[in-house]
């Protein structure tokens, strides 16, 4: 295959295919740990992510999947670099993510700043209370709904 | 007596909080599937899972500044005992729940003021290291705070084993408080912090937690310490021979 030198935003268009290994509703770009795409003039591809969680297993993952998205593209000399400033935080993730989340079946985060209710995806109720505050994976909370009984996952604000 | 250190003071730093992560996460993942109630195993295995993170972004850095080939692995599997510069208090053992949760808090306790000062840091890695675990420290302490609440005003069987989980770890809090000369250098660079600072906030967090759960202030006692130079209780070099022993025995082996 054949390095060719890509505008950054070609290469963004190729990142959207990496989902999250844990969330596969969500792309990398949706979840905001996507920080950065450069190409140097020499071709290099440098693609810059940033952790959610301190501890994510994910990581290591994601890391390779955009090494073989790209490379799949023909795009064969990249570097993913990791940064941790600014933190990640729940207030990147987009709208169109939180309803994609949503729709999964996952409460999506609300605001960092204030208490906003926690609606079950399900039935949209309001009356739900937290079982865990650690869940399946360190990004979400374990919940239930008191209105139509499902327990569910809750992606915390952070 | 010689401090165990490594050519380069930042370095040395970073390993020794990356250490206090490093020992707690391996004694949380120790006690995996034996808590209580599942929903409070998914939680202790959370919580090891930040403090990994933490570490291995720790000496990871730690290694890219030795410069001399090690790796993060290669600092958490291959150092010996006397090399680990943890506090005491993390490698203390998994006695029952109580001394679990107590450990935990009164290192939570300390952990958010230390990582709130370090999100401050001349050093911009670290600073974003910090930053991003004080998020997590505060999760933590929340978690360890209710369960410390819950288990001393709860029955007095909880009671009991609460107040002696503090009585028993008491001694081995003052070490997170002593400084010493690289301290004094690091916090005077503006890249770390003078832990003498942070006792004041950890008073405050524990104190009102004690009171809240209806438990008695430890009495005072001689201060244990020797963590950060490399001497440690009897408990450490025991777990780090079940940490390390496939690595140890196996060089080089991945899964």
């Amino acid at each position: 295959m054949v390095t060719t030198a890509r505008e950054p935003d070609t290469v963004r268009a190729i990142l959207e295919q990496v989902v999250d290994p844990e969330i596969p509703v969500l792309t990398i770009g949706d979840m905001g740990i996507l920080r950065d795409v450069t190409v140097a003039d020499d071709g290099m591809v440098r693609v810059v992510v940033t952790p959610t969680y301190s501890g994510c297993p994910a990581m290591d993952l994601i890391r390779d999947e955009i090494v073989d998205a790209l490379a799949a593209a023909g795009i064969d000399r990249v570097t993913v670099d990791m940064v941790f400033s600014p933190p990640w935080t729940t207030e990147w993730m987009s709208d169109r993510a939180k309803e994609k989340l949503r729709a999964f079946g996952i409460a999506p985060p609300g605001s960092t700043a204030g208490a906003d209710p926690v609606l079950c995806p399900r039935c949209a109720s309001a009356s739900t209370r937290t079982v865990s505050e650690f869940g399946s994976t360190a990004c979400k909370a374990l919940m239930v709904c008191e209105h139509c009984g499902e327990p569910f996952d809750r992606f915390k604000e952070i | 007596m010689d401090t165990i250190t490594t050519s380069r003071p930042l370095a040395t730093y970073l390993i020794r909080h990356g250490d206090d992560n490093l020992v707690l996460a391996q004694r949380l993942a120790e006690y995996i599937s034996w808590a209580p109630e599942l929903e409070e195993d998914l939680a202790i295995a959370n919580i090891a899972l930040d403090h990994l993170g933490v570490a291995h972004h720790l000496l990871a850095y730690a290694a890219s500044v030795e410069g001399d080939g090690r790796d993060a692995d290669a600092l958490a599997f291959l150092r010996s005992e006397r090399e680990f510069t943890n506090l005491l208090l993390v490698e203390r053992p998994n006695d029952d729940f109580a001394v679990i949760m107590v450990r935990q808090f009164l290192f939570d306790a300390y952990q958010v003021p230390l990582w709130e000062a370090l999100a401050g840091s001349a050093d911009t890695t670290l600073a974003g290291i910090a930053a991003k675990a004080v998020k997590e420290a505060r999760y933590h302490l929340r978690h360890s705070r209710n369960w410390v609440v819950t288990l001393g005003d709860g029955t007095e069987e909880s009671h009991r084993r609460t107040q002696h989980a503090f009585d028993e770890l008491w001694r081995f809090t003052g070490e997170m408080f002593v400084g010493d000369a690289l301290d004094t250098d690091m916090a005077a660079a503006g890249i770390g912090v003078d832990p003498a600072s942070l006792e004041a906030p950890w008073r405050r967090t524990v104190l009102e937690a004690i009171a809240d759960a209806t438990l008695s202030e430890p009495e005072d006692t001689t201060v244990r310490v020797g963590g950060r130079s490399g001497f440690h209780t009897e408990a450490l070099g025991h777990m780090l021979g079940e940490m390390q022993w496939l690595q140890r025995a196996y060089p080089g082996l991945e899964w």
